[in-house]
């Protein structure tokens, strides 16, 4: 195999990683500033993160944010599964260019269009159904979803196809119906999918500032609008404490579930192996 | 001539609706323009385990998927013990199949994916349990009830593949290449137990293979396929011994075919005249044509003597050089190329080898054959 | 009986339907429908009242009104300011762009070069910022960026400067802003085409007697091609209609058009304009989105 230049790849790579990291590490380093200056630093304290706890407009922001998230996280799992299923699964129906487009386009749409129709969509809507009365939770969580429903769908369309599918067949032939099928095959076999489409959407959705913006009414500012509003006004060592706890759950979150996923597969390897060795013998 | 075949069969195919337990008449499937399917017709009897047999693309598995469900066919019918499948979905079939990769649900134990089945006919608990012990213990699996598929070796696999596919009874067992997934090794031990285990429970079954060994090994009548046509039906050693055209004698295992034309007809025997040939070729079977009909005929390598000398014999045999000698083992495989320029193959044993005298490279040497090894193809 | 059936499963769709219908009314409900309304209201007119626009066709004694205001877009048209915008946020998309794929490329190709084992670990690593806030990555940028900033202090304190130069609130701290932010989805499609890459095509190019940097132009560049071309649009696309990176770290002139249609939202309750400015946005995208689109269904059906 062609081994590439070492130097040069540790290099870039280091480099690399550095930009990614380096912003973060120190956002994290000045969390622990005695001074209110973020940018002079005075001697470790934790006093921001002591601020934060008696911080009550943050804490509700911040208790409805995870409230959103969890509503979107789900419904989005939900919605996009069957969108990811269909897209994987059901070759090219009528209206098929449309439904794929319709989930494509989040993906990379500005997030201010998004915000903008939906926004004209709920007014309208209030105006001739009487529903939604006004913006909130519900249009937060409806607003949210729409572009959730995307990630998960595309995640779940691309492992389907992975799947064997003489399993779906193997299935069918043994009596299953379509419907059983999905629920007892397909969805199992999928799950990791799943959990990762509804740790994606969770987290996206909790950090939302723009579309919120737009389908957010009085009364129902979540925690990256209040973020938001304060750090428009420069730097503020109580949003550095802020970031560095979503920062270290984060990471604590996305670190633990790779290493039990890779821990899954090594030993479904092992077991593999050893049954193979076991037929040689 | 083909067509007229392929309705006779079909038309058998009706008379003989109770007497024939599988029945696929006239079955085409076309994929847009392409022809998967052209007019497939066959009758399988009850408890056969009849084998399907051609290289890929010939259509062979596109009519497995149909008798699965999988597939819809464009037209014809398929009947199984009197009964119409064309309307009944896969799921309500009784026909089940063991699939090519096993397809065993890797979320479930071997003891889940073999209950799986009889759980969605509502089967009774109980029921269940016995049922899934029992056709365990046919495949030697009971031990293993409580592993996970990823946790059983190749083997073992296709013994709990063959189990879920049994337990429900069905009237029709399908067999999706069965061995391909099998390491070479243990392939051969494989195809006779995977036999006896059919034929405990019998059930009647039709298998998918490209590999004509397996074909013949395992099953009690084949059909060998082309092109979406089914060229020859009859047992392993109708179809090797007896090849209706020249598809199916080089298909299955190998040959020689020499050309000529037909220069004296009797009912018990025929001369043959070959170009490039000093003498005809006699024949010691009549066959049906008109007299300078173009013929090929076909001579098993494993029928034919290698020898320096001119055998006694009047006719049936050649003189030519060993060109290539490829040892294989139980026998050496000769090529002796004849005047003409053709090469000839003959099998010689490894017995006759050991002697000193045994022809080498650039020997001359003749080949020579009995009147009844040699097989007429008219088409 | 048989009968009745018959007619019930032509009157009931198929489970077939049922499913596709589920997402797709959803979809078509929530993100389809408001494109149309956004289009109907740029051609209405600001009023003051709830909402604060007037309605396209109205019923007045009998008579049906319909206007259509197609001011928004003259004046969209002959304000240089809007012009200047539009053209603006092209210019600092495409070099936001550009300057992802000449930094993103050569991490993806490492990284797709790399042992296996740490591969993932690679890739996870920049995946990981992706998972954290997005606000937070681009706030973390004012401290850094700063005239009194965490860089100019260093850079100072190096000796290589002696001025703090001026990167905060201006298009510099913009550009920054966007590819730290952007590049994770640079390097994602990069990896993926990578990754999968024969390595044996480039082993046959040296057989073949090519050196390592043509072997490079002619075998692995080619072969990324769709690659590059996912990743740009994945950072190009939304980059155009960016808000809060220029927010955050732009300046005054920094003119983008996202933010522009906010404050016509936000600042002057205008939505009819607003509209009309989102309307023009999408005209903008509506080449790379097709292309998007296209390319993510050959992935698609590929894989």
């Amino acid at each position: 195999m062609i081994k590439p230049n070492k130097t040069l790849s540790v290099t870039v790579l280091g480099a690399g990683y550095l930009f990614l990291y380096l912003p973060i590490v120190l956002l994290v380093i000045y969390s622990f500033n005695e001074s209110k200056l973020v940018t002079l630093w005075s001697g470790f304290s934790t006093k921001w993160y002591a601020a934060l706890l008696e911080d009550d407009e943050l804490i509700s922001a911040a208790w409805l944010s995870i409230r959103i998230a969890l509503l979107t996280a789900t419904a989005s799992v939900v919605v996009g599964t069957v969108a990811g299923f269909v897209l994987a699964r059901f070759g090219r129906f009528r209206l098929f260019t449309l439904f794929s487009a319709m989930i494509n386009a989040p993906l990379v749409m500005p997030e201010v269009i998004i915000g903008i129709s939906m926004l004209l969509l709920f007014v309208q809507m209030g105006q001739l159904l009487g529903w939604p009365q006004g913006r909130g939770l519900m249009t937060i969580w409806i607003g949210h979803t729409t572009l959730c429903v995307s990630y998960v769908a595309i995640i779940v369309q691309s492992r389907v196809r992975e799947l064997d599918m003489s399993l779906e067949e193997a299935a069918m032939d043994l009596g299953a119906t379509p419907g059983k099928i999905f629920f007892a095959i397909t969805l199992p076999l999928i799950s990791q999918a799943l959990v990762s489409g509804w740790l994606l959407s969770f987290t996206l959705s909790l950090d939302d500032l723009v579309l919120t913006a737009f389908l957010s009414g009085p009364g129902s500012t979540t925690l990256p609008l209040v973020v938001f509003s304060r750090v428009r006004l420069g730097l503020n060592p109580e949003m550095n404490a802020l970031a560095t706890l979503f920062i270290s759950s984060v990471t604590i979150g996305v670190v633990a579930v790779n290493w039990y996923m890779r821990a899954a597969e090594r030993k479904l390897a092992r077991e593999m192996r050893m049954a193979f060795a076991a037929e040689a013998a | 001539m083909m067509n007229e075949r392929m309705n006779s069969q079909a038309l058998a195919a009706t008379q003989n609706e109770r007497a024939d337990f599988v029945q696929v008449i006239d079955v085409v499937k076309n994929f847009g323009e392409h022809v998967a399917l052209n007019s497939v017709s066959l009758t399988i009897k009850k408890n056969e385990l009849f084998a399907l047999l051609g290289s890929s693309g010939c259509g062979k598995s596109t009519l497995l998927r149909i008798l699965a469900g999988f597939e819809t066919a464009t037209s014809g019918k398929i009947l199984v013990d009197g009964e119409d499948l064309s309307r009944i979905p896969p799921y309500r079939r009784p026909v089940n199949m063991m699939f090519q990769s096993y397809a065993l649900f890797p979320h479930m134990t071997v003891e889940d994916n073999v209950a799986f089945g009889l759980k969605q006919e509502g089967v009774p608990k109980n029921e269940i349990k016995e049922r899934v012990a029992d056709v365990l213990e046919l495949v030697q699996m009971k031990k293993f009830a409580r592993r996970k598929p990823h946790q059983l070796s190749g083997g073992q696999q296709q013994r709990v593949a063959l189990a879920r596919s049994l337990v429900k009874r069905p009237k029709l067992l399908l067999l999706d290449e069965p061995m391909s997934a099998l390491d070479k090794k243990i392939r051969q031990k494989t195809q006779l137990e995977l036999v006896n285990i059919i034929e405990k429970v019998d059930v009647t079954c039709i298998m998918v293979t490209h590999d004509q060994e397996e074909a013949m090994t395992m099953a009690t009548r084949l059909a060998v396929m082309s092109d979406g046509e089914v060229i020859q039906v009859g047992t392993p050693n109708q179809v090797y011994e007896y090849p209706n055209c020249r598809f199916t004698a080089e298909f299955i295992g190998s040959t020689n075919l020499l050309d000529g034309v037909v220069v004296e007809d009797e009912p018990d025997h025929v001369f043959v005249e070959c170009p490039g040939l000093d003498q005809r070729l006699h024949i010691n079977h009549g066959i049906t044509g008109p007299l300078g009909m173009e013929v090929s005929v076909s001579i098993r390598p494993e029928r034919v003597r290698v020898t320096r000398e001119k055998p006694e014999q009047k006719y049936n045999y050649a003189h030519g050089v060993v060109k290539d000698l490829a040892y294989m083992g139980s026998y050496t495989l000769y090529h002796v190329q004849l005047a003409n320029g053709k090469i000839f193959l003959a099998n010689l044993s490894s017995l006759v080898l050991a002697s000193d005298d045994a022809p080498s490279y650039d020997d001359e040497v003749y080949v020579s054959w009995g009147a009844s090894s040699q097989v007429v193809l008219t088409s | 009986m048989k009968k009745l059936r018959k007619m019930l499963a032509r009157a009931v769709p198929s489970g077939r339907t049922g499913v596709i219908a589920f997402p797709f009314a959803f979809l078509f409900l929530f993100f389809f429908v408001p494109f149309i309304l956004v289009i109907g209201i740029s051609f209405s007119q600001q009023q003051m009242g709830i909402p604060p626009y007037t309605p396209l066709a109205e019923l007045k004694e009998g008579v049906l009104n319909i206007a259509l205001n197609l001011s928004h877009y003259q004046f969209l048209w002959n304000d240089d300011l809007y012009i200047a915008t539009y053209l603006s946020s092209l210019k600092m998309a495409l070099i936001s762009t550009f300057l992802c794929l000449l930094i993103g490329y050569p991490i993806a190709y490492y990284i797709a070069r790399a042992e296996p084992s740490t591969r993932n670990t690679l890739m996870m690593l920049v995946m990981l910022p992706f998972w954290t806030s997005f606000l937070i990555r681009v706030y973390a940028w004012v401290a850094i960026l700063k005239n009194d900033g965490l860089l100019n202090n260093f850079l100072i304190w190096l000796g290589l400067i002696h001025e703090p130069l001026r990167l905060y609130h201006t298009n510099w701290g913009v550009y920054i802003g966007m590819v730290y932010s952007y590049l994770p989805f640079m390097i994602m499609p990069l990896y993926a085409h990578l990754v999968k890459m024969d390595l044996s095509l480039l082993e046959a190019a040296y057989d073949l007697g090519a050196k390592p940097w043509r072997a490079f132009f002619q075998v692995t560049l080619p072969l990324s091609k769709n690659g590059i071309i996912a990743g740009s649009l994945l950072v190009f696309i939304p980059a155009v209609g960016e808000y809060v990176i220029p927010e955050l770290l732009g300046g005054s002139e920094t003119l983008m058009i996202g933010r522009q249609m906010w404050s016509e939202f936000f600042e002057n309750n205008d939505w009819p304009m607003a509209s009309a400015v989102t309307c023009a946005m999408v005209i903008l995208l509506l080449v790379p989105m097709a292309l998007f689109q296209h390319y993510q269904t050959k992935e698609m059906e590929e894989s």
